[in-house]
């Protein structure tokens, strides 16, 4: 087991050390840098001179080896650096984007497990049957429907549904307030959002809860139980769901991790100020510290959560790390 | 914005039919239809919007780049049945030129992926050892790695315009399908009649084609269906971002950029018709999709 966990903890270096060098590499591929934007933003004119003050102010004049060495030391001693587009320290701009994604990510992981164990099992208990027939219509439903339509059509309905019932229509606040500070108004911020995310999300769940529910279903240890006598309640409760969710924990570990990553399209159509949005002004700003920074943190989640799940995995079944 | 594995569902009782096999297209049609009716539903929803997208220069009614400024934001008529958008551009056709760029977009990048997909992971499963570890740590960098970034850069280096948006989307299909495939392969490695070919003496490309490629086609097939759907809802989102297809070019996520949301009240027809679109089209490929899964892999019949 040891031998098994010591191997599978090795392994998370090569994936970090070769998404550093890609996002590295690939912010550097892309045509002109951080200065041109700087200099050039308003269409005004500028010299060769203070192009090359500029760069060698930000320190992008140094060889791509240096450069790179530079990066990754900072990120083994955790230093990412200054954002070379604010000069505020990259801890900094992350720290003031990251609660507002986390939250809504957080918050529609709940509200997908909420809705897919409970209907996935019932799916899988009435097999077959029309219950079982609009379930499974809901969840790839779920998976054919772009979460930015549905924001826009969320945001739509509110609208009018407002107008109708209030005289004047509502729309969600966007000036982001934490939720220690003014839970009503943060959560009427980042319930809309969740909610698109959240169905989804919960359509993949409930499809992986539903086939894996099935399965356990069919197991001999639940004959036993029924022949045993044993209240049905019990045999869902205690012997087959359990081991149903297995697989189900894994699918929304990992569907977390992206989730952060992919908050994009729906921190557009909200009007949140996330990481995904920050994501994006990086790039175009070719900030290369931060969107180096931004990446590794994605990154970093991803693989822990693939570490995480793997090892529960090993623990869980022995198969595995004895292989 | 993220890529799931299909999962399966759809069921039906086995009847005398299964067991002769039906010959040609026709029969195999007849068949699938009436063994799968919820696939075949599917399959009209897939058909009925490609049939739009590629007979779209004789059925759309107006030119879908052409602004009427006499007909702004028009509700749905007889003369524009779904519509105008702000510059007067008539929806249905917008929508119909739309279908043939998600097809495009979504056939390439599933194609593209799921081959190059198919290739490393048969390669990786059937060499094994230090060739396997090394691509399977190339995937998983690509496998964390996001999803809007590298979009981004592959926009930012080569330019907006179809080809490099099916790139963008290409890239993270290829370390999903290469997983799958090579868990199936590793699988069949191990079947006797992959020693038997080597002790033949035939060469790692015959035993590649033609014995384990053959093999893996099942899962394969299932999840390139997946993939389509996926592509296209990629397609969408990173169009919306004005990381995709570029206007006037028809394309369903960039039809609800900018004034549909603007509009999203005055004139909601804006929104809703080619987000409709993309959600009956997709949801069109996962029927299809899962009774696909259902006819190519007997053990899952019953889930």
């Amino acid at each position: 087991m040891y031998r098994y966990i010591i191997n599978r903890v090795l392994l998370v270096f090569p994936t970090l050390i070769g998404a550093a060098f890609l996002v590295f590499a690939l912010m550097r591929l892309i045509p002109g840098d951080i200065c041109l934007v700087r200099l050039g933003g308003g269409g005004t004119s500028f010299t060769a001179q203070s192009l090359a003050n500029c760069h060698a102010e930000i320190g992008i004049d140094r060889s791509w080896i240096v450069q790179f060495i530079d990066f990754v030391w900072g990120l083994a001693r955790f230093d990412f650096g200054v954002s070379m587009w604010s000069g505020k320290p990259v801890v900094v701009e992350i720290l003031s984007r990251f609660p507002i994604s986390l939250e809504v990510a957080l918050i529609a992981t709940l509200i997908s497990i909420t809705i897919a164990i409970p209907l996935g099992t019932i799916s899988a208990l009435k097999q077959n049957t029309w219950i079982d027939l609009l379930v499974r219509t809901f969840s790839i439903a779920g998976l054919a429907t772009p979460s930015f339509w549905l924001g826009i059509m969320s945001i739509l309905i509110v609208l009018d549904l407002t107008q109708a019932i209030f005289g004047q229509p509502w729309m969600p606040p966007i000036d982001y307030v934490s939720l220690w500070q003014d839970p009503i108004r943060n959560l009427s911020i980042v319930m809309l959002p969740a909610l698109t995310i959240g169905y989804r999300y919960a359509a993949v769940s409930m499809r992986m809860t539903r086939s894996a529910m099935l399965e356990v279903l069919r197991e001999d240890y639940i004959r036993t139980a029924r022949a045993k006598g044993l209240l049905e309640k019990i045999i869902i409760n205690r012997h087959a769901l359990k081991n149903a969710l297995l697989p189900v924990v894994t699918v929304i570990g990992i569907e977390f991790a992206f989730l952060l990553g992919g908050l994009v399209v729906t921190e557009q159509v909200f009007n949140l100020n996330g990481i995904g949005r920050l994501m994006v002004l990086s790039v175009q700003n070719q900030d290369y510290t931060l969107t180096q920074a931004l990446v590794m943190v994605v990154v970093t989640i991803a693989v822990l959560t693939n570490l995480f799940v793997d090892l529960m995995y090993a623990w869980f079944d022995p198969r595995i790390r004895l292989n | 914005m993220t890529f799931a594995t299909p999962t399966p569902t759809g069921t039906a009782a086995v009847t005398l039919d299964d067991f002769v096999p039906p010959r040609g297209v026709i029969a195999l049609s007849i068949r699938f239809f009436r063994r799968q009716p919820v696939g075949a539903i599917g399959m009209v929803l897939v058909m009925f919007f490609g049939l739009g997208g590629i007979f779209a220069d004789w059925i759309a009614p107006y030119n879908p780049t052409a602004n009427d400024f006499a007909a702004m934001t028009e509700a749905p008529s007889w003369a524009h049945w779904l519509g105008t958008d702000q510059l007067g551009r008539d929806l249905l056709s917008r929508i119909l030129y739309g279908a043939r760029t998600a097809f495009i977009v979504g056939l390439s990048a599933a194609m593209v992926g799921g081959f190059s997909g198919l290739v490393l992971g048969v390669g990786s499963a059937y060499f094994g050892g230090r060739i396997d570890l090394f691509l399977q740590r190339i995937l998983d960098i690509f496998m964390a790695f996001p999803l809007i970034i590298m979009a981004l850069a592959v926009v930012s280096i080569f330019g907006t315009g179809v080809q490099n948006v099916i790139l963008a989307i290409t890239i993270p299909l290829i370390p999903r399908c290469a997983r799958v495939v090579r868990s199936s392969a590793l699988a069949i490695r191990e079947i006797p009649y992959v020693d038997a070919a080597r002790a033949l003496g035939y060469g790692h490309k015959r035993i590649i084609l033609r014995h384990m490629v053959p093999n893996v086609v099942a899962p394969f097939l299932i999840m390139l269906t997946a993939f389509v759907g996926q592509a296209i809802l990629a397609e969408a989102a990173l169009s919306y971002l004005g990381l995709g297809v570029q206007e006037p070019v028809p394309a369903w996520g960039l039809m609800l950029q900018g004034g549909a949301e603007e509009y999203a009240t005055t004139a909601p027809w804006i929104a809703v018709f080619p987000g409709l679109a993309i959600m009956l089209t997709v949801f069109g490929i996962n029927l299809f999709g899962d009774s696909l899964r259902d006819v190519l892999d007997p053990k899952m019949r019953d889930r």
